[in-house]
């Protein structure tokens, strides 16, 4: 099938997430579509598989005009999206699964379905027995079932979503194998990723985006130094870094060893001094995420210690932590960080403590004044805090921080913000480091990451690199571990 | 006791089980697609005093089952109204129904509380009651026991064997996926919220039809045998056929504590009575042991033999709600 | 998006007036004069001073069982379990005066140490729930329901059991408890307590001064609205549902101390009399807010005592009340959905 994108654009409130993009693909090719956090990859593809009407802007498939209403019309019309998390029916037995959603008689007959599929995944060298249920296959499994399930109701075109995130290598090797097969009968394939070596190993041709826009299209053999300037732009001249004098060792993690759903961290080590800036780079769902929570006692690690200030906290509870001065500020403001329908001065008061039984608003009123003065905070005593732009949002949970910390975690400080607020919650995030305050924190802005660290960790797929000094290191060579690439030199240093 | 009165007695179990099965396996079929339906106490006694109304009315014992029907699934209709399209508390809503109905019930049965009405009656199929102990049984009793059979494999056969009923498992299940595969989630919600209540619905006129002759208002017996029906789709794992066992259960276990209360007095027979609740309460539990933290880590301490074995317990007690149930869907 | 504050009495007025229409349109399809059950319920309940304190003598449980209800909703409970936990009540403080009585103690300590027991019986029902949500995850609507029908079945058990009356066990309770025994009453005939009174109003105001002005009451808050960000900023939420249930179970027990002590004077089987589902309505129409609960309460304890004379009067069924007060309920919860359906919609997103 030839897929057109024409001038899709898509908005949602103040954010472009398509600004006018404008792609064509053919069929029996492969496109590999490369971007950073927040791009526009997903949103596109949203578009183009039906789970999102565009504002503006046509699909045309085989030169006919399409409207694609919903996830079902787009599968009637062949375009078929395998998710990163596939959408199947853990209780279900797989036959079932596939069945599900497809037209036919009242009783389906099972016994012809599994019988198809028996054949089908032979075809491709897959091992799924049809009686089998999905909550017992691995990642790679569901999404070969997924696969199947598409080109059984005659899927022409199949979008894939990051589907290397949590599959084993000959996993992986044997879905390429199938890409490649699928797209050498005629398919069209969108393979969607921020893996650098992925992309280039499998595409016949490979589009970046960046900030809603199509940044340019590369044919192979690729450069991979181009394609991560197309990501994530070109270098910025830096301002200088501020030499804070560093004290005594804050965060401990020795041989710590995680485990989540989609991945393992195995043996990370790292050692935080007081008012020192750890940047925790990578694409989202690479491990960062967890490893912040462990330093906080939100995840249990599997294996290995973490020590706060010399003491052993590896087993305490996230109360532990913060009684022993560590802060960790969640992404999700309004979600994890703050109380929908309590006031900025009742959110204060929760943060501050008790100071016995009765609460003294006079006086809370009055030291909530002055810490909204002292932040900046848009906003008066009584504002509800949904109510908050998502700038003031942030000051707010910096400010509903204890004064003398030792370490503040936080996960993407700047998500959203205009650049005024960003420069601000990193000024004070500075004074805090003056005092001795330690921070790690994690962002998908590589000029974030750059600009205010003092070493960089990079994270990929569960592998965690050695912290980086900040100052050698540049937007290309950040982008290139991001992606996956020249991680060989660290595994080179450790065998050595 | 002799072997006669003893099927007798079980004969008469399945019979008083009707509405027991009537009402769980119409709860299963709301709660497998995602919507609790907490008023089905108020729903039957409301469907048991209108189905009687209407059979008195048009002395039509058909009529009065519509109508019963009628009446579950408008109820039923609120609930699904409020909580799909207004996406208000489903416990909220379904609480307060439970409470009104019922009172409706009382209120408007009033003036026709205690008079004799049309009612139902044994049908023994000709043949098949012939049958040595199972025909007896099985075979000589009335068209809605026989419904109620024909109900539980109907149910079983369309949750399991047909298109519609694997979609009803995944809106239930995870709705985003079934509606990426083109389930209208909103539509069907309200569909199976509102089938189940006519189902449900049926329960009532059961009693007043059949079972308690009439309508008797506060000592009719009825009132409970919804919050039972929740209890017992709970205990019966959501699926049509173990929820119906639950039910005949239950149903034995009232029989059993009316006829040891007359050879053993020392036994309560309200130990009986309540059976269902903690047994529900039990499953509840070995639900969410599977997956409690402190189960866990109690699990990783014990030493290899004994932790395999209650792993191995623990997933085969394991009851799986669906994975939806109570929670709104929004589309993005 | 601020909504106009205008429009939420709006929709509620609407919602009163819907009720209103819906209850008389019921009244109508029996053939029974509207105008009349209101009149005849009107009176009923404040027609007399005898009615009258009838109507403080059921406004006291229902009160008590809705503030305890107000702390288990601010920190995101339904505690369906209610109506176990004054059962429950009922059940210790009747054995604690069984002990007591003919004893040395002097009754007036026997009473107060009896509410105390009923107190502790309470809140040991409820943490029963709790402790079933907190370590075995069970939804605390299906293992307060659970334990409801426990709760009875203890209580029937009892009085048809060990506490039986002496020859024929009787579906009026156990054996009255001596005058000695009984919470002081205005005169010898009536039922009514001005004590119980008091400790309702008490309870109420206990209950407003604990989540508006306390740190505890705030925290309740933080993990009722978002039990993630409040574990987050220090709050052991696992700890704030415990209390919760404890301090609701504590009210319910003194309810059904108060039953028995004040009222019935003995155990009987229908001893919670629905007073808890009816704190749960109660709850729901304030918007879990204390301060218009104790109006409400006082109302809907008139509609029920007000109502017991329809049946003697106007032929009519005493489940009126429960009509009335049920579809208040259900067209105010309606009105909130449509209006913040209207509101979304209307609205534009910042």
């Amino acid at each position: 099938m030839l897929i057109e994108l024409r001038d899709i654009c898509k908005t949602f409130g103040p954010v472009r997430a398509n600004a006018g993009i404008s792609i064509e693909v053919a069929s029996a090719s492969i496109l590999g579509i490369l971007g950073e956090n927040g791009a526009g990859k997903s949103t596109l593809m949203k578009i183009l598989s039906g789970f999102q009407l565009p504002d503006s802007g046509s699909i045309i498939l085989d030169g006919e005009a399409a409207t694609i209403r919903s996830p079902a019309d787009a599968l009637a019309r062949g375009i078929g999206m395998l998710h990163q998390d596939p959408l199947d029916f853990p209780p279900l037995r797989l036959v079932d699964d596939i069945i599900l959603g497809s037209k036919g008689r009242l009783r389906p007959d099972r016994r012809r379905t599994a019988k198809e599929f028996r054949e089908l995944a032979s075809r491709f060298e897959f091992d799924l027995d049809p009686e089998a249920y999905v909550d017992a296959l691995t990642v790679g499994e569901r999404q070969q079932l997924e696969i199947l399930r598409l080109l059984w109701l005659g899927a022409r075109a199949l979008i894939l979503d990051e589907p290397t995130t949590g599959i084993s290598l000959p996993q992986k090797e044997k879905l390429f194998a199938t890409i490649r097969r699928l797209a050498s009968e005629g398919m069209t394939v969108l393979f969607v990723s921020h893996k650098l070596e992925d992309v280039e190993s499998l595409c016949d041709r490979a589009v970046v985006l960046r900030q809603g826009l199509l940044a340019g299209s590369e044919v192979p053999p690729f450069d991979t130094r181009r394609l991560i300037e197309l990501m994530f732009g070109k270098e910025v001249p830096q301002s200088p870094h501020l030499r804070i004098a560093r004290g005594g060792e804050v965060l401990s993690a020795r041989g710590l060893c995680l485990d989540s759903l989609r991945l393992q961290i195995k043996d990370l080590d790292l050692s935080v001094r007081a008012g020192e800036v750890i940047g925790l780079a990578g694409m989202e769902g690479s491990g960062q995420a967890i490893f912040l929570a462990s330093c906080a006692g939100l995840a249990r690690p599997v294996a290995g210690s973490v020590r706060i200030e010399e003491r052993e906290m590896t087993r305490a509870s996230h109360h532990d932590f913060k009684r022993e001065g560590v802060a960790y500020l969640p992404a999700a403001r309004l979600e994890e960080g703050l109380v929908p329908g309590l006031t900025l001065e009742e959110h204060f008061i929760l943060a501050e403590g008790r100071r016995g039984l009765f609460i003294d608003r006079r006086s809370a009123e009055i030291k909530a004044a002055s810490r909204i003065a002292s932040y900046n905070i848009k906003g008066r005593p009584d504002s509800p805090v949904e109510e908050l732009s998502g700038g003031n949002q942030q000051r707010a949970l910096l400010a509903l921080l204890r004064d003398d910390l030792s370490l503040i975690l936080v996960e993407h400080p700047t998500r959203g913000l205009d650049i005024e607020s960003t420069i601000y919650i990193w000024s004070k995030l500075k004074e805090r480091c003056a005092q001795g305050t330690a921070i790690v924190f994690i962002s998908s802005d590589l000029d974030e990451i750059l600009q205010y660290s003092d070493r960089v960790i990079v994270f990929f797929a569960g592998k965690v690199s050695p912290p980086l000094a900040a100052e050698s290191l540049g937007v290309e060579e950040l982008g290139r571990l991001i992606g996956g690439k020249g991680w060989e030199k660290f595994e080179e240093a450790v065998r050595a | 006791m002799s072997g006669d009165i003893l099927f007798l007695g079980l004969a008469g179990v399945l019979a008083s089980a009707g509405p027991v099965v009537f009402a769980s396996i119409g709860e299963a079929i709301s709660e497998r697609a995602g919507v609790i339906n907490l008023s089905m106490n108020g729903l039957i006694l409301l469907a048991a005093m209108g189905g009687f109304a209407m059979a008195l009315a048009t002395k039509s014992v058909v009529l009065g089952f519509v109508a019963g029907a009628a009446i579950g699934g408008a109820v039923a209709g609120i609930v699904a109204f409020s909580s799909i399209t207004l996406k208000q508390s489903q416990v909220a809503v379904g609480f307060v129904l439970t409470l009104l109905c019922r009172d409706l019930s009382y209120f408007l049965g009033n003036p026709i509380m205690g008079l004799p009405g049309p009612r139902i009656s044994l049908a023994p199929i000709p043949f098949l009651d012939g049958i040595p102990v199972l025909g007896p049984l099985f075979f000589r009793q009335d068209v809605m026991t026989y419904l109620s059979f024909v109900l539980i494999a109907a149910a079983w056969l369309f949750v399991n064997r047909t298109r519609p009923g694997l979609v009803l498992r995944g809106i239930g299940e995870k709705p985003a996926a079934a509606y990426a595969r083109g389930a209208n989630v909103g539509r069907l919600r309200y569909l199976y919220t509102i089938l189940g209540g006519a189902i449900a619905g049926l329960a009532g006129p059961i009693y007043s039809l059949s079972i308690k002759a009439g309508w008797k208002g506060t000592i009719s017996g009825l009132d409970g045998i919804g919050w039972i029906a929740l209890a017992i789709t709970i205990f019966g794992g959501w699926s049509p056929v173990k929820v119906a066992m639950g039910a005949y259960l239950f149903a034995l276990l009232q029989w059993l504590g009316l006829v040891l209360q007359a050879a053993l007095p020392g036994v309560p027979s309200q130990v009986l009575q309540v059976a269902p609740f903690p047994l529900m309460i039990l499953t509840l539990l070995f639900v969410n042991l599977g997956n409690a933290e402190w189960v866990a880590t109690a699990l990783a301490r014990l030493p290899e033999r004994p932790r395999r074995a209650l792993a191995r317990l623990l997933r085969a007690t394991n009851v799986k709600p669906p994975a939806a149930l109570g929670t709104p869907f929004e589309k993005d | 998006m601020r909504d106009s504050p205008g429009l939420k009495p709006l929709f509620r007025t609407a919602a009163v007036v819907l009720a209103l229409t819906l209850t008389t349109l019921v009244l109508l399809a029996t053939k029974s004069p509207p105008l009349a059950a209101y009149a005849s319920i009107a009176r009923g309940a404040v027609g007399s001073w005898s009615v009258g304190s009838d109507v403080l003598v059921a406004w006291v449980p229902l009160l008590l069982v809705t503030s305890g209800l107000l702390v288990t909703f601010t920190v995101g409970l339904w505690n369906i379990g209610i109506e176990g936990q004054i059962t429950s009540g009922a059940v210790f403080t009747t054995w604690a005066l069984r002990s007591f009585q003919g004893g040395s103690l002097d009754p007036g300590l026997a009473i107060a140490f009896a509410v105390l027991a009923g107190m502790a019986g309470g809140m040991l029902w409820a943490m029963l729930v709790g402790a079933l949500k907190t370590f075995g995850g069970v939804n605390e609507i299906f293992g307060g329901l659970g334990l409801n029908y426990v709760a009875t079945a203890v209580n029937l058990w009892l009085i048809f059991g060990p506490w039986k009356r002496p020859g024929v066990a009787s579906m009026s309770g156990t054996v009255p408890f001596g005058r000695s025994y009984w919470l002081p009453t205005v005169t010898e005939q009536s039922r009514f307590a001005p004590i119980a009174v008091v400790i309702a109003v008490v309870a109420i105001a206990v209950v407003f001064v604990l989540i508006q002005g306390t740190y505890f009451g705030l925290r309740l808050k933080a993990v009722g609205r978002n039990s993630r960000a409040a574990y987050l900023l220090g709050i052991p939420t696992w700890q704030y549902t415990m209390v919760s249930f404890a301090i609701c179970g504590l009210f319910a027990g003194l309810a059904g101390a108060i039953q028995v002590t004040a009222v019935y004077h003995r155990l009987i089987p229908s001893i919670s009399s629905g007073y808890g589902y009816l704190g749960l309505m109660v709850s729901m129409l304030v918007n879990y807010s204390a301060a218009l609960a104790a109006p409400v309460a006082l109302f809907f304890a008139a509609l029920n005592v007000g109502s017991i004379q329809l049946p003697i009067i106007l032929k009519m069924d005493s489940s009126l009340a429960g009509v009335l007060q049920g579809t208040l309920v259900l067209f105010v919860l309606l009105a909130e959905g449509v209006r913040s359906r209207v509101m979304k919609k209307g609205g534009s997103r910042p």
